[in-house]
This record gives C-alpha cells, sequence and structure tokens, in this order.
C-alpha cells in the first residue's frame, strides 16, 4: 500500500474565502482548513459551511483535512454534522486528551459514511496532542482507531501546559517531541511536528525542520506557503514519492493505449493537472540527481 | 416552505468575499436581489443566479436580500447565503 | 477596415489626419527626415530667468491652439504640471493639447480645466483614477492619443507630435539652463522622458525649486535647449517623487508566480553570462529580481546589462556585481537615484534610446529578457494594460509594447484571476502589446508558451513548471468563475491606441 506523504501540512483560516480557493497552488502535501483556533466563536458557523462548499466544489491536488473544533465544545458536533457531508480526506482532532475522544469523532464519522453512501473508513483521522495529561496517552489516542493516520504535538498550547515559554533551540519540547514520535511509531502511524510562528525567522525555521527531519518526524505543521517550500526542501522527493509519479505515468499511458478518456489508479480517477504533476515530480527529481 | 424569522448576514467585504444581508418579505413577495459588485456587468447575472438557486434549495421563496460583493465565487456565495438564512431562521 | 491585430478601426478618426492601420510589430519602414524645433538665437549676457510661471507662459508666447508638453518622472509628487495648467487657464487661454509623457492621479486637478475647454485634446501613455474615466467618457473633443514611451518618442522625432512648448520640472537646473534629475530635493532620478521634449519642443520652459550657479554637473538636458527658467518654492512633493526603497513583495501568491517567472528564464536558453534584462516595477515583476538574483549568483552568471524602470532590487543586482551596466530611464526610489548619481556603470538614458522604433536601434533591441505585467490577455497572447475589464481607462502604455517587440524573450507575468474576473479572455477589451510579440504567460496556476515559440516550449518541457496551452489556462479560469459576459460599449471612439511605430493598432470605444 502505497504511504502519503504529509511533508508539509498546512493550515488555512476556514473562513477566509481568498485562502481557501487559493490553498492547492502552494504545493503542500495536506492542507488543513480551520475551523477551530483561526476561526470566531460568532463565525463557526459560516466557517464549516465555506469549508464544506469549498471542498465540495474545489479539486485540490492534495490531501485535504479540516480541524475542527473539540467535541466538548458546543461548535465541534455541527462541524462535523456540517464538513463529512463534502467527504474530507482527514478529520484533526486538537487537545486530544484521551482515547474516547477519538473513539466518539470516529462513530460519527462512521454514521456520516453511511448517510452519505461514502465507502466506510474512508474518511480519516489524525489527533493532535497539546497538553501532558494527552501526552500520557498518546499511545492510546493513536491506536483507538484504524481511521488515524498521524499523531502531531500542539506546541504552543502545550508549551503553556508545561508552563514555560518557546526558546530558540526548542529544548522545551524535547521530551514532548520524543515522546510523541514513540507512540506514532509503535502505532505505526505519522509523527508531525508543530508550527513555528515566527514566519520571518527563516534561519531559526530551517533548524527546526532541520531537527526534527533527524528526530524522525514525518512531517510538520506550517502556517505560510514560504514554509512549504522550505520543508519540502529539506524533506526531499522520497523514493515514494518518485514511485507513485512512475505509477501515475504509468497508468496516463494505459489509459492511451485503451484510447480510454479516464486515467484509473487505486480506485480514484486521475485527471491532467495530476499526471503533469507526476511528470514533474519525476523531472525534479531528475534534476535533483544531475 | 421555510419562512425567515429575522434579518440576518453572514461573510464579509474582504476581497474574494460576499456580504449577504437577507431580510423576511411579505408572503407571496419572491425574491428581490440588490447586487453591489465590482464584475456586475461580467458576472452579474450569475451571481443573482447562485443566490436564487440557493435561497430555492433552502425552501426560502419570499425574502429581501442586499448582496455585496468583492469578487466571491460561486461556493463562497452560496455557503454565505445558507449561512444567512440559518441564522435568520434561527 | 481590420487590422493585423483583428481589431476594427475606423477608417476616420477626429483629429487624426491619417488613420495608418497596424500591419505587424515591424511592418513600418519610416519615410522622411528627423523634426526639429524652430531655430533660436540667445545672444551673450541675457537672461533666462523670469519672475513666474505667468511670466514664462508670456515669454513663451503660448497661443490658443497650441500643444504643450511636461515629464511625469516626479509621479504622485508632481506640483508642475497642475499649476501650470491653472496657471494657462487664468489667462484665459484655451483650445490646447495636453501631450505629457504620462499622467497619474495627482494629475486629477486639471479635470476642471479640460471641461473648461482649456484644454480640448490629450496626447500620453496613460492615465488614472478619474482622469482615465473623464477620457473614457468621451468629454475630450476628439479621442485621447495613447502612445508607449518609444512610440512617443518617435512621434516628437517625426514631427507627428509636435510641441510648441515643453515646462520641464528640473530638480537641479543652473542659472542658463543646464538641468540634471538627481540633485536637489525634489530629485527623480532619470531624466529620460524629458529629454525628448527638450530637444524638439520649439520653447522649453524649466521650472525648478533648486537654481545652482552656472556652470552645473552632470547635464542630462544642455542650456542649448533651454529658453527660459522659472524658480519655484517646491516643483514636487519628495515623498511622492520617490519611495523609500521598493520592496520585494511578500504575497505568497506573488511570490509563486515571481518563481515560475524565474524558473521560465533559467530554463528559456537565454540564460546565460552576458545576458540582459528588463524587470516592471510590479510585485510579481520585482519579486522575479530575488529568484533570479540567487540563480545568477548560485550558477556565476552576470548580465551585461539591465534596462529600467530602476528600482533598489536592480540597483542592489548592479552593486553586488551581478549587472554590469543599468541603462535607467526612470528611477522609482532613493537608493536608484543615488546609484545613478554615484555609480559610473548607472547611465542615464532618453526615451528615444530606450525605446524608439525608428532610429538606429534602441536599447530594448539588445534586451534577452522583459518581465511584463498585464491587466488582462486573451488566448492570442495579445496584452491589455490600458483598460480594466469594465472597459475604463486607468493604465498605461508605458515601455510595454517596446520591450515585448524588442526582447528575446517577453514574460507576461500576473494572477489567474484578480478577485473573479479570469485574466485570460478570448478577446482582450484593448490591445496595446500585439500577441506576435509575447512569448510566455506566468499566472500561479499555469504557464502557456506562444505556440510561435517552439524552441521555447521544448526548452520549458522539463523545467517543473505546470505548462499548458492558454486555451487549459483559460478554461482553468472559466471552472473557478465561470465565464464572464461581455461588457458593451458604443461605436464612439474616446481613445485611440498607437502602436510604436505610429499605426493604430486598437481603439477605446466608450462602454454603454
Amino acid at each position: 500500500m502505497e504511504k502519503k506523504l504529509r511533508r508539509a501540512m498546512m493550515f488555512m483560516p476556514g473562513n477566509n474565502p481568498a485562502m481557501l480557493q487559493n490553498a492547492g497552488i502552494y504545493g503542500a502535501d495536506t492542507v488543513i482548513f480551520d475551523l477551530e483556533d483561526a476561526v470566531a466563536i460568532s463565525e463557526k458557523d459560516a466557517a464549516r459551511q465555506l469549508v464544506h462548499n469549498a471542498i465540495k466544489y474545489i479539486k485540490y491536488p492534495c490531501e485535504v483535512a479540516i480541524r475542527i473544533n473539540h467535541i466538548q465544545t458546543p461548535y465541534g458536533i455541527d462541524d462535523l454534522k456540517v464538513v463529512l457531508a463534502a467527504k474530507p480526506d482527514l478529520i484533526r482532532l486538537p487537545k486530544a486528551e484521551f482515547p474516547r475522544d477519538i473513539e466518539e469523532v470516529d462513530a460519527i464519522i462512521s454514521e456520516a459514511e453511511t448517510l452519505h453512501g461514502f465507502e466506510a473508513g474512508s474518511i480519516k483521522m489524525m489527533a493532535a496532542v497539546e497538553t501532558a495529561k494527552g501526552l500520557r496517552n498518546a499511545y492510546e489516542i493513536a491506536t483507538a482507531s484504524p481511521r488515524m493516520q498521524a499523531l502531531a504535538i500542539g506546541g504552543e498550547d502545550f508549551i503553556a501546559d508545561l508552563k514555560t515559554k518557546r526558546s530558540k533551540d526548542g529544548k522545551e519540547l524535547f521530551v514532548a517531541r520524543s515522546q510523541l514520535l514513540l507512540a506514532a511509531r509503535a502505532a505505526g502511524i505519522d509523527a508531525i511536528d508543530t508550527v513555528f510562528s515566527v514566519i520571518d525567522d527563516e534561519e531559526t525555521f530551517r533548524a527546526e525542520v532541520n531537527l526534527i527531519k533527524q528526530l524522525g518526524f514525518d512531517g510538520k505543521s506550517v502556517i505560510n506557503p514560504r514554509q512549504v517550500r522550505i520543508v519540502h526542501q529539506i524533506f526531499t522527493p522520497t523514493e515514494q514519492e518518485v514511485a507513485q509519479a512512475e505509477r501515475i505515468i504509468a497508468a496516463y499511458h494505459a489509459a492511451l493505449e485503451r484510447n480510454s478518456g479516464v486515467i484509473n489508479l487505486d480506485g480514484k480517477m486521475i485527471d491532467t493537472p495530476v499526471v503533469v504533476r507526476a511528470e514533474c515530480v519525476l523531472a525534479c527529481a531528475k534534476s535533483v540527481k544531475k | 416552505m421555510v419562512k425567515l424569522q429575522k434579518a440576518a448576514q453572514a461573510g464579509s467585504v474582504e476581497s474574494s468575499d460576499i456580504l449577504i444581508m437577507v431580510s423576511p418579505a411579505g408572503l407571496g413577495a419572491g425574491i428581490k436581489i440588490e447586487l453591489v459588485s465590482p464584475t456586475v456587468q461580467q458576472y452579474g447575472e450569475q451571481i443573482k443566479n447562485v443566490i436564487m438557486r440557493t435561497l430555492a434549495g433552502r425552501g426560502v421563496e419570499d425574502a429581501i436580500v442586499h448582496a455585496n460583493d468583492k469578487g466571491a465565487l460561486d461556493f463562497t456565495i452560496e455557503a454565505r447565503v445558507t449561512t444567512a438564512v440559518n441564522r435568520a431562521l434561527s | 477596415m481590420i487590422n493585423a491585430a483583428g481589431r476594427i478601426i475606423p477608417d476616420q478618426i477626429a483629429g487624426l489626419s491619417q488613420v495608418r492601420p497596424y500591419t505587424g510589430p515591424f511592418a513600418t519602414i519610416p519615410a522622411g527626415r528627423m523634426a526639429g524645433p524652430k531655430i533660436r538665437a540667445n545672444k551673450p549676457k541675457s537672461e533666462k530667468l523670469v519672475k513666474s510661471i505667468n511670466d514664462a507662459i508670456d515669454a513663451a508666447g503660448l497661443q490658443d491652439g497650441m500643444t504643450i508638453s511636461f515629464h511625469h518622472h516626479f509621479r504622485n509628487g508632481d506640483y508642475v504640471l497642475n499649476q501650470v495648467i491653472e496657471a494657462i487657464a487664468q489667462k484665459g487661454i484655451k483650445d490646447l493639447t495636453l501631450a505629457p509623457s504620462s499622467l497619474n492621479d495627482v494629475n486629477e486637478a486639471i479635470i476642471p480645466f479640460i471641461e473648461q475647454g482649456v484644454i480640448t485634446a490629450l496626447e500620453t501613455s496613460g492615465a488614472r483614477g478619474r482622469l482615465g474615466q473623464l477620457m473614457t467618457s468621451g468629454k475630450l473633443a476628439k479621442p485621447a492619443i495613447i502612445r508607449s514611451h518609444g512610440g512617443r518618442a518617435r512621434a516628437i522625432e517625426a514631427g507627428e507630435l509636435k510641441i510648441d512648448v515643453a515646462f520641464i520640472g528640473a530638480p537641479c537646473c543652473d542659472s542658463y539652463g543646464n538641468i540634471n534629475g538627481v540633485n536637489g530635493r525634489s530629485a527623480c532620478g532619470s531624466m529620460g522622458y524629458a529629454m525628448v521634449d527638450a530637444a524638439h519642443a520649439d520653447k522649453v520652459v524649466a521650472i525648478t525649486d533648486n537654481l545652482v550657479d552656472h556652470p552645473v554637473y552632470p547635464i542630462s538636458i544642455p542650456q542649448t535647449q533651454v529658453d527660459l527658467i522659472v524658480v519655484l518654492d517646491s516643483i514636487g512633493n519628495p515623498k511622492g517623487i520617490a519611495s523609500g526603497a521598493l520592496r520585494i513583495s511578500r504575497d505568497p501568491r506573488e511570490l509563486l508566480i515571481a518563481e515560475y517567472a524565474a524558473a521560465v528564464i533559467e530554463n528559456s536558453g537565454y540564460f546565460k553570462d552576458g545576458w540582459s534584462l528588463q524587470l516592471g516595477s510590479g510585485g510579481a515583476s520585482l519579486a522575479t529580481a530575488k529568484f533570479i538574483k540567487e540563480k545568477m549568483i548560485a550558477q556565476g552568471i552576470t548580465a551585461s546589462f539591465g534596462v529600467g524602470g530602476v528600482t533598489a532590487p536592480f540597483v542592489d543586482m548592479l552593486e553586488q556585481g551581478l549587472i554590469k551596466t543599468v541603462f535607467d530611464v526612470q528611477d522609482f526610489d532613493i537608493p536608484s537615484i543615488e546609484s545613478l548619481r554615484n555609480n559610473p556603470n548607472h547611465l542615464e538614458i532618453s526615451a528615444s534610446y530606450y525605446a524608439n522604433p525608428h532610429n538606429g536601434g534602441p536599447i530594448v533591441n539588445n534586451l534577452d529578457v522583459v518581465i511584463l505585467s498585464a491587466t488582462e490577455v486573451d488566448v492570442d497572447f495579445n496584452v491589455n494594460v490600458i483598460t480594466d475589464s469594465n472597459g475604463i481607462i486607468m493604465g498605461a502604455s508605458g515601455g510595454h509594447s517596446d520591450t515585448a517587440a524588442g526582447a528575446n524573450l517577453s514574460i507576461v507575468v500576473a494572477p489567474l484571476l484578480r478577485g473573479r474576473l479570469p485574466m485570460v479572455l478570448d478577446r482582450v477589451n484593448t490591445i496595446v502589446t500585439p500577441g506576435e510579440t509575447v512569448d510566455v504567460i506566468v499566472t500561479e496556476r499555469g504557464v502557456a508558451v506562444n505556440p510561435r515559440r517552439k524552441d521555447l516550449i521544448e526548452n520549458l518541457q522539463c523545467a517543473c513548471l505546470p505548462v499548458m496551452t492558454i486555451q487549459d489556462l483559460q478554461q482553468l479560469a472559466y471552472n473557478m468563475s465561470g465565464k464572464p459576459e461581455n461588457i458593451e460599449v458604443s461605436d464612439e471612439v474616446v481613445a485611440v491606441i498607437e502602436y510604436r511605430d505610429g499605426t493604430i493598432i486598437d481603439v477605446v470605444r466608450k462602454p454603454l
């Protein structure tokens, strides 16, 4: 089975039409439409409707995730009710502390899949651990559902929970990162590092990305297209990405030979932009080798 | 058919958004749309169609709509109308 | 008649003795001799200084029906044009043709004088805001003439645009009329556009706030071309004349467009040691400088020269030795002005040297790469920079058609949508630059190469770019916005777009 790359997961505020419609052009492996911290309480209803529409009508060239509000807030359940109908690829649960958080969301997603006729299990999940309590339960959270694809560390809130402050070398996050990574590996899922919010400090950002890559993380949450570039540079096109691109090209040629207008791969229809992107990946990989 | 309970709005005047204000109208009054848009010549009809279609889909037959468009695409117009209607029904 | 760009041009247009339709970018073979000003004499010990603008207008012999000109080097910091027009109006002079090198928002102040009939005809590179709206409304007695920078220089030198009096805002002027633009509180840098006016106008009035002892150095406009000098307290607002260093955009979409444009350049076949380039001053254009600079450093490539519209990022490359020489027709910011003043490799050029197609060869002929902006493009690669999507005049022809014709590779950068409006259409509202001279269109979602350029299509195949046909690019845009309805225009011609060789490439008709 193909492993999905999640090197840069880019957050976009869910109530911002301009950002939603442009989210796909920056090349992030995953876009995360945020209904939580980026949306004011008075606009939670507007944001979930807008995100639903964006996913329904816009074809994004990458994985589409949604960060819902925690289901213990007044908003989480309504978020799920509205957005699941548009079939996002992945639901990201913030502030996960107990495995039952995951189980509850899993159950709601299962109901929605049945209701809308989606393939059972097709909508995935990930969870962000943002407290010391959550970190203790990281493995149980990671294994609470077969939908779980990744564990993330929510740095800002976590550091507040530890009662300390962010520093440039990030030593305060050392244990949290390590423990999260261990839990993710033991559970066989991705480990995603936290957001770095000082957009202009490119040097520190690079250092952080290199550090977490060395630690073994699969990717990082980012908040700006400039950061996507840097993350993808440091996590260069892997052999997996090249192999996938080759499969897409092969499927494209096979379709041409059959005189078929429809290109099929892994049960998904592939259209021209995806083929073009695959050709580009191969060309990039070739030029990197040069 | 649903009846709007009060006036409500959704959206904003940020670039690529649309500010939709809906208010109740008398039974049988139909839908009246006032549209302000920098692209009223190129997309005025289409914007109004999306508003009408979305209202019809929610079962709203009588309403006054003020739309202040800043270059919103159809998916945004539909979402803002839907949210405004939801707010006007609660 | 239908011209070679496929546009319908009326056989007769008010104010034009002859309507010559566009027949191709290099089809026109010029004839005749260069025109010149009336020969005049100025005796020793003569006094050029007059007390006021009013006195200068009298001394210049300005009369009803004449043509006057100004430069636009002070941009929105200019005080000269508005003040002179007001003084002319107060004298009761009327029916003048105003032929500045361009018009800016600050010139809205002359609208009442146009309405009163002081000015009855306009010949300019463009106009913004309310002035542009006025031009599009057809209130002028005859259609405005829009010329590129090169086209204006050509028209002046050929005698088609006969300037009776040129009023030249002079940041530094000595007591006998030698002028430069690099010294003084109203410094603007290059006087490129004014240089042509000074050489061909019958009377030249220097208007300065910085009168210095004779002789001044450097000399951009020589005393031999200057008749009268007026001293004012202030000829412009320094903040409006030159901004602080123009910064490279941080908008992620513009940066992505710039990245793609830089990749196009890199793989075009023109990116080698000794190449030459021109950048616009728009966001994506300037941002391309950042990326191309990185590539030049990484690959050890230097440019033999650059042309501008000069801005701080360009000067940066000059000072780092990445560009050997800069040819400067206009400066936008303070670092550029200082560079012109201090750096021997930073050279001032006239608008004629820059872009006039009818001389021994302007510098645009030597350009490898130019990056341009656009309000609209169409599937034939025609470019509009003068009207917006509602058909209203709001931009300027500038050096667009000149550089596109001269350069080996002309790249247009623009977002695929502006708001909801697709930038790639079936037909642009107004053609300024014909598609034959436009090679690549770069947007954040796709790159289209003119089918005429098979060499570029091949070179860009493996360049990691989202290359697609222009039709596919248009379809991408229409998929997002829907297909736009065309705007409706009347038959009334309100402006004529003159191609750089004097032929008519398009007209602006009054929108309904």
